[in-house]
């Protein structure tokens, strides 16, 4: 069986590389291209620890063949921050403590990003649905989800 | 030294966590994320039974196929004895060894029976299908009522209850019975003028953490060893590989990767002596992870309990016995936590008569592990679901009925300590005082209260710290990091010191660089570990001293440590840290702090905590609306982390009372091996969770610290349950309260009313 | 297993019907990814629609839709003229899992996922949509409920696909609603779904109503009884009770790891019974 040959972009660079067809996205970032920042708590798109945005679109990177990245912009936990500059998410996440073991954090930061990236405004209602695909055992979620508010209101330019 | 309150200057503020940046921006290498050249890929082939004998087991097929490098099974293992210290609990070796890999049986679905290392993953779960293993399939027993009967299918032949005189001479399920408490229990209950008695039952739950077991082990033709993996102790996991492989422990290196969670279920081995194992067989690195399945199938759940208490009170309020019998389910082999629960339920009462029975029961699931506060949440339910019908009986409000029996200073816990200063009625105090506990309720809304403990552990810890050349300090311990221990350590240590925390940077070593610590467990850690980098920097605070006097040409007697730097009367500037560092090449000679203890004087842990739910009454779902945990620390060292680790138990003990449970088919398979089935809170489950950290310091730590990390998933259970009762009249005695047996409770209850 | 991503609709199917081995549709993935990776399914070929404009767009057509069957249900949420004629179906599209899977997750895989519980197809039932299908055999119209057979099979032949989910012109007073059962408030499967669809006469009372049920059967079921429960009144209380009685009666479930029979009969009267005031109000408000 042949493998893929992939043509795509993550994080802003060009990326090639080659996979088995039934290797997922994520698969491909951790074990073909070293980026292990995106983590595989399930491989069944339950935990959101592996959470990617495929063309603006956030999504599991275990629920995509590799195959699929033909032609398509990625970013991974890797390419949220700007050059030295961590995104509000990431700075509020450190800041509240919103973090204990850190597995599912790299996850929760792509997500949120996500979500503030499309609704800057979001209620805590909303910001708690949003990141319902994103499991998290330790924090119960308290303070996570003050990180995410907060950072919208920096993406606001608001003080919170 | 004990360190004043009131001039802290670092311990009690909230910097930013030394690994922070690293985890926010996928830098930090967890268990998987580490590879080696020329690594393999390891699998393990699992039971599809409950319980079998093996008759045969013919792996030839798998080693033809190209790719594969190693296979092994139970076989290939050393026959182990004995047992292993684990910080929390001693691990049987024998045991062990059996579960790691099936010898002659397997005793649960998903029970591992072989492995394989293969050139890819790919072709390692190819070559699984091709390995042939013969069953002679057994019946099998999952409910701990149905194990302890006489008539019972057997796990073990050879297991004859310990713990009863004389010893059985029939062999049965039960490990162990043990007995505690002290007084006449019924003398006590013929004082009382109410009596209640209730049997709870809890089902199997997960610790839940989100990252897999993994590992990377490889071992040299000299058997020189190095495993690389996620845990909650790199020790534990050097002693146990080297002790079942017959390995001596300086050849095994245990490097501590960063660890996805844990809560206890990773204080013990699954793939890494399997790991060693292949790579001895195929003289290469092997890597290994387990797939979510596999982690439910084949790791620590914790025990699903059978319990029956019984509590007497005068009219006027005052307890007068209290009786429990605890069944808990241990898994495959003896273990399970029945005898914290029989110590730790009733610990948060004052009681003349008390008497608790435990046993400890093998079933055919996974073998229990330890999962955060280990057995006090089942028997915390059953005792606080007791607690508060019988309150309600004595017609007194919940937390006053419990802090008039609330235990204190001078109190005999059941287990036989008498507590010295704890926080218990503090925390009942400010749950009253609350502004949740006087808020109003809505139509079918409910509150509950509940109290746990836990008892906080010490235990053996070491810690170096060096003073670098440009002042800044460096401090190596022991202990993972699973919730910010890293920050709490680098405090204390800079409040010792005197600097700045972006000063000290914290690192954990692994197993060849730092002498033993007992594991990431009991809420010990920012205890024992942190007293231990207390006394290490203390140390080196006197070497500095000894450095500054001779640098000043006094004595060292005459020179004093303050904000960073050497005084004495003297001189009119001081030595600052990084002056006597800059000097010490001439003055001696590298600057070290070294500690080694076995900390004692661990400070109970006392809660309380208040929920609020909604109920659906068509359909029996529940709705957690307002959630206050209530929690002496003795000392927050790291306040957001303290109460990260309240909230964190709240929502793991709000999952455990509401949807979560292992479900097994008639066959005794589990059903829900998934997060999608096994359904632990998600972000929109749950609301804020307030804390309210009590701060009544442990006077056996040099900052007051408690320790936080396991009380706080002991009182939401019958919490939950008390608020369910409190907004339908339902009293749920069995966990999970899911949506299909609330609304048949609801149904019974309507019709017993009509 | 091999991996292919045709740009038209005649190369999918004729890949599909040349194909030797067993082979697989990928529409968003989220179902036959799982499966894939427990080994559940060891496909020869696997074919990726989303690279068909067919089936990644949603069309208005003669006052209907026709959606794509690879649209995702994000897609669907975001497209304000389908989710104000179709609220129901869009609001049942938009419960499938979490935002991750909202981005993949459509209407023709959950549909041909053939799960007794997929969130859309009561939804789809009770709008009486339409599948456009092509094969080899050339396109056919098919009912949503006559594509799942059983659970896992599916009415499709040997390289036949669903290009488009079709919904009919909508009359004005026109609106639906779905409501599921699930333990947490997100990412489980439905215990029980019920999507109600009803049209309102001038004197305010329903002049037409249609019923779908999900997870209380092999196949979701369109419930003419509770339906026709309804026409006629105002969805009063004791019209409510009676479509909810026969959208009980209807049931025919499992117990199984997510629910109890008797649980599951019971709440499917109580989400219909509940849905269908939701319908209602939203059609009188139009």
């Amino acid at each position: 069986m042949a493998k893929q040959h992939v043509n795509t972009t993550i994080n802003g660079d060009p990326v090639e590389f080659l996979c088995e067809p039934d290797q997922t996205v994520l698969d491909v970032l951790r074990d073909v291209l070293g980026l292990t920042g995106s983590k595989e708590g399930c491989g069944t798109g339950d935990c959101g620890a592996c959470s990617v945005i495929v063309d603006g679109r956030l999504s599991c990177g275990c629920l995509m063949l590799g195959a699929e990245a033909e032609g398509r912009e990625i970013t991974t936990v890797e390419g949220i921050a700007e050059g030295d500059k961590l995104h509000p998410v990431q700075q509020r996440i450190l800041e509240e403590g919103a973090l204990q073991c850190a597995f599912c954090t790299p996850g929760f930061v792509v997500a949120a990003k996500a979500l503030i990236d499309q609704n800057p405004d979001p209620t805590e209602t909303e910001a708690r649905y949003w990141l319902a695909g994103n499991l998290c055992r330790c924090t119960g979620y308290d303070k996570i989800i003050r990180a995410v508010m907060n950072a919208a209101a920096d993406v606001r330019g608001e003080a919170a | 030294m004990t360190y004043e309150d009131g001039k802290l200057k670092v311990v009690g503020t909230r910097p930013i966590r030394p690994d922070g940046v690293d985890k926010v921006t996928g830098r930090a290498n967890f268990g998987a994320d580490h590879s080696m050249p020329g690594m393999l890929w390891g699998r393990i082939l699992r039971s599809p039974h409950a319980h079998a004998r093996i008759t045969g087991i013919d792996v030839s097929k798998a080693e033809a196929l190209p790719g594969v490098k190693a296979v092994v099974t139970g076989a290939d293992m050393a026959e182990s004895s004995g047992s292993a210290d684990a910080g929390e609990s001693a691990i049987n070796l024998r045991d062990l060894s059996r579960n790691v890999l099936a010898h002659d049986k397997v005793l649960y679905d998903g029970h591992a029976i072989a492995a394989i290392a293969a050139t890819s993953d790919k072709i390692a779960r190819e070559a699984l299908k091709l390995i042939d293993v013969g069953y002679e399939v057994l019946p099998h027993v999952m409910d701990v009522d149905e194990a302890m009967k006489p008539d019972a299918p057997l796990l073990h032949d050879d297991m004859f209850t310990e713990g009863i005189e004389p010893t059985p001479e029939t062999s049965s399920n039960i490990a162990k019975k043990m007995v505690i408490g002290f007084g006449d229990v019924d003398d006590g209950f013929a004082k009382a003028d109410v009596i209640i008695e209730r049997t709870l039952k809890t089902a199997p739950v997960h610790q839940g953490y989100i990252e897999p077991h993994a590992c990377v082990a490889t071992i040299s033709e000299d058997g020189q060893a190095v495993v690389w993996c996620s845990s909650q102790g790199q020790f534990v996991i050097r002693d146990l590989c080297s002790q079942l492989l017959g390995m001596e422990a300086a050849d095994v290196r245990v490097i501590p990767a960063e660890i996805g969670g844990g809560f206890g279920g990773k204080t013990t081995v699954y793939l890494e002596p399997v790991a060693l194992m292949l790579s001895q067989k195929s003289s290469r690195p092997v890597k290994m992870t387990m797939t979510r399945g596999e982690v439910f199938r084949a790791t620590g759940p914790t025990s699903a309990s059978s319990m029956d208490v019984k509590i007497g009170a005068t009219r006027d309020g005052r307890i007068t016995a209290a009786s429990a019998e605890f069944r808990f389910q241990a898994g495959a082999f003896p273990g399970s936590p029945v005898g914290a629960a029989c110590m730790a339920s009733f610990a948060p009462y004052d009681l003349e008569n008390v008497s608790i029975t435990g046993y400890d029961v093998v079933t055919n699931g996974p073998k229990v592990a330890a999962y955060r506060a280990p057995g006090a949440p089942q028997g915390a339910y059953a005792v606080e679901t007791v607690v508060d019908e019988l309150a309600e009986a004595l017609n007194m409000d919940p937390v006053d009925f419990r802090a008039l029996n609330g235990a204190r200073e001078g109190t005999k816990a059941p287990y036989g300590a008498t507590f010295k200063v704890v926080g218990n009625l503090e925390c009942l105090e400010a749950t009253k005082d609350h502004p949740h506990y006087k808020s109003n309720l809505g139509p079918d809304q409910g509150r509950g209260v509940a109290s746990g403990f836990w008892f906080n552990i010490g235990g053996q810890s070491a810690a170096t710290v060096a003073i670098n050349p440009d002042g800044t300090v460096s401090v190596v311990e022991g202990n993972p990091d699973i919730g910010g221990s890293r920050a709490s350590m680098a405090m204390m240590a800079a409040e010792v010191f005197g600097v700045a925390v972006e000063k000290v940077r914290p690192m954990i070593a692994d197993t060849a660089s730092i002498a033993h610590n007992d594991v990431t467990g009991g809420s010990r850690v920012t205890f024992a570990t942190g007293m231990a980098v207390v006394q290490a920097s203390e140390d080196a605070v006197e070497q500095l001293k000894k450095r500054a006097a001779k640098m000043w040409d006094v004595e060292v007697e005459d020179v004093v440590w303050q904000d960073g730097a050497a005084h004495t009367a003297t001189k009119d500037a001081p030595l600052t840290l990084a002056d006597i560092a800059a000097q010490a090449g001439r003055t001696g000679g590298p600057i070290t702090g070294n500690a080694s203890i076995n900390a004692r004087g661990a400070g109970p842990a006392f809660t309380t905590h208040i929920c609020d739910v909604e109920v659906d009454r068509e359909t029996g779902a529940v709705e957690i609306l307002r959630y206050t945990a209530i929690q002496d620390a003795g000392k927050a060292i790291h306040p957001s982390f303290v109460e990260g680790q309240m909230q964190g138990g709240v929502a793991q003990g709000v999952g455990w009372a509401l949807n979560e449970e292992y479900i097994y088919s008639t066959d005794g398979n589990m059903e829900n091996p998934g997060f999608l089935d096994y359904r632990m809170p998600v972000a929109s489950d749950l609301p804020m969770i307030d804390t309210v950290v009590i701060e009544v310091p442990n006077p056996s730590h040099p900052f007051g610290v408690r320790g936080v990390g396991e009380a706080p998933i002991v009182p939401p259970l019958a919490a939950v349950a008390n608020a369910v009762y409190d907004a339908v009249g339902v009293r749920m005695t069995e966990l999970p309260i899911s949506p299909p047996r609330l609304l048949a409770a609801i149904d019974a209850y309507k019709a017993a009313a009509e | 297993m091999e991996y292919q991503s045709p740009g038209t609709v005649e190369e999918a199917v004729s890949l599909l019907a040349g194909a030797s081995g067993t082979s697989k549709v990928l529409a968003g993935g989220t179902d036959l990814l799982v499966q894939l990776r427990s080994g559940f399914v060891e496909p020869d070929l696997v074919v990726d629609l989303k690279r068909i404009d067919a089936l990644t767009s949603i069309t208005e057509d003669a006052g209907g839709f026709r959606i794509g069957a690879a649209v995702s249900c994000a897609e669907l949420g975001e497209h304000a003229a389908l989710s104000a004629a179709w609220p129901g179906i869009v609001e049942a599209a938009r419960l499938i899992g979490s935002e991750q899977i909202q981005s993949r997750s459509s209407l023709g895989g959950n549909l041909c996922n053939a799960s007794p519980a997929a969130d859309t197809v009561p939804a789809l039932i009770a709008a009486r949509a339409v599948c456009s299908v092509v094969g080899p055999g050339g396109q056919r119209d098919i009912p949503v409920e006559d594509i799942v057979t059983a659970p896992g099979e599916t009415s499709l032949q040997p390289g036949e696909i669903v290009v488009s989910l079709n919904l009919p012109a909508r009359p004005s007073r026109s609106a639906d609603a779905y409501l599921r059962f699930i333990p947490r408030t997100e990412m489980d499967i439905a215990v029980v779904g019920s999507g109600v669809s009803l049209t309102l006469s001038e004197d305010g009372t329903v002049s037409d109503a249609h019923v779908g049920l999900g997870a209380v059967a092999p196949t979701a079921l369109l419930v003419s009884e509770a339906g026709q429960a309804l026409v006629g009144t105002s969805c009063d209380d004791a019209a409510l009770d009676a479509a909810a009685a026969a959208a009980s009666a209807a049931c025919d479930p499992i117990d199984d790891k997510r629910g109890t029979v008797e649980y599951r009969v019971r709440v499917a009267g109580v989400l219909t019974k509940r849905a269908a005031a939701i319908a209602y109000q939203r059609a009188g408000s139009r």
